[in-house]
């Protein structure tokens, strides 16, 4: 049976690992390699890099952080952050990534999706997805980290890179990201079930009961959280056991259930 | 020597550098002439079937590869690597090394394709003795949208189920393929990866 990932996410400013509150108020948390290194001997199923200053004089400090994480760990590594062309997907997959994670540029050329999907393979593109609320049932896609909203659909535009040929969706939720009050499910559920692509839930953990209701109540395939993990409140395999005893297919830690 | 075939499919450090870290010296290579020596060859890759055909026979790479399956040295194939030991591929028109009788499909009766993620895999026949011990069902990361179909059940050295039951491994003595990722797949993969050197190297 194809199991649940939990993923945990480093932002990562200037070669260092840092976590915000609703995308702003940014503390540090520690150096990437060492910060990924942990979480592969915790046994997370992947790992996602945000780059999020992502200003061009300081994309070697990046690519250089990317490599040597890359040389630690042995799961699938994702990296997202200021790319806009596909020549800037292929540098970081050469870095060692194995996903790209586009967001704005997306936005701003949805042809970008379709071109890293030709020349990579769909499973090399993920689009991520930020979304406010804006009524009962309806959430608007914002761009920039969060600072610019687009006046595009969260679930239109879902349907609209899954046809472009995206292999995945990475759905964060800014009105639950860094609350710790759980995942936005009626976000993630309105989105998995307008596609067939795996979603990536994001923006809310605060416990391991947030990742069962996420799984339980959505069709989401994996779920991210960044800062559960790195002050080490709730470590992964902590998670990962609470979900698998309360019946959600999770990876079994290696050395037994 | 292990070496590992490097024919413009991808970053392949993280392969090289998995049987480093369970004690092997592995190099990439890409000339014809680097693979003479080769007691392990190892054929990853990620893409489409036609298109590593041909950057293996553009590149010369194709008659020595043949050759060494031929005389049924060790090979071990990761995912395309894998596929390549059939006879072909629904993903395209060119023949494999036909190893192995059968061929390769596409996932059809379920969604997202592709097959992504952590996937409890059972060892069966000849991959019985690579199952690791800490887990009884162990997972690995797979990433892929065909999967090999052997002609004979016997090949069968794994499987895995999505939608269904699919052919995750394949083995005939020394010539082995896995769908799954080892160098993506953590302590399992590692393990496999020492499991399946020691079986088939003997450097004393």
């Amino acid at each position: 049976m194809l199991q649940k990932r939990i993923i945990p996410c480093l932002d990562v400013d200037d070669g260092r690992v840092v976590k915000g509150v609703n995308f702003k108020n940014l503390r540090d948390a520690g150096d990437p390699v060492e910060v990924a290194r942990r979480y592969d001997e915790q046994e997370a199923d992947e790992l996602v890099f945000l780059d999020i200053t992502a200003s061009s004089d300081r994309r070697e400090i990046m690519m250089e952080t990317v490599k040597r994480t890359a040389d630690e760990i042995f799961m699938p590594l994702t990296v997202g952050g200021g790319i806009r062309t596909t020549e800037d997907m292929q540098k970081i997959l050469a870095a060692g990534a194995d996903k790209i994670s586009i967001n704005t540029a997306a936005v701003e050329n949805p042809d970008l999706i379709e071109a890293g999907a030709e020349q990579f393979g769909s499973q090399c593109v993920v689009v991520a997805i930020d979304g406010r609320r804006v009524d009962a049932d309806s959430y608007e896609v914002y761009t920039h980290g969060g600072r610019e909203a687009r006046g595009l659909d969260a679930v239109e535009w879902a349907r609209e890179v899954e046809k472009r040929g995206t292999g995945e969706i990475l759905l964060t939720s800014m009105e639950t990201d860094g609350t710790k009050d759980g995942f936005d499910i009626p976000l993630v559920k309105s989105v998995a079930e307008a596609v067939d692509i795996p979603i990536i839930a994001s923006g809310g953990a605060g416990e391991p009961a947030h990742f069962v209701e996420v799984f339980k109540k959505t069709e989401a395939s994996a779920a991210l959280a960044a800062s559960v993990f790195h002050y080490d409140e709730y470590p992964v395999p902590e998670v990962k056991k609470y979900c698998r005893d309360h019946g959600v297919a999770v990876r079994p830690p290696w050395g037994g259930k | 020597m292990i070496k590992i075939v490097d024919y413009g499919v991808g970053n392949l450090r993280s392969v090289q550098k998995a049987f480093e870290k369970v004690g092997y010296t592995a190099s990439l290579v890409s000339k014809p002439e680097e693979l003479q020596g080769c007691d392990l060859l190892v054929l990853p890759g990620v893409g489409a079937f036609d298109r590593a055909v041909y950057n293996l026979k553009q590149r010369k790479l194709w008659s020595p590869i043949a050759e060494h399956l031929k005389a049924g040295r060790p090979y071990l194939g990761i995912c395309l690597g894998l596929q390549l030991l059939f006879e072909g591929s629904e993903e395209g028109r060119e023949s494999g090394f036909a190893q192995f009788p059968g061929k390769v499909i596409e996932f059809k009766n379920i969604t997202p394709v592709p097959h992504m993620g952590w996937n409890e895999t059972v060892w069966v026949n000849e991959g019985v003795n690579l199952s690791p011990a800490a887990v009884e069902i162990p997972c690995y990361y797979y990433v892929h949208s065909y999967f090999p179909v052997p002609a004979d059940p016997d090949l069968t050295a794994a499987y895995s189920d999505y939608g269904g039951r699919f052919c995750s491994a394949v083995r005939r003595g020394n010539v082995m393929g896995v769908q799954f990722h080892p160098e993506k797949s953590q302590f399992a993969g590692l393990n496999f990866l020492k499991k399946y050197c020691e079986g088939v190297l003997n450097y004393d």
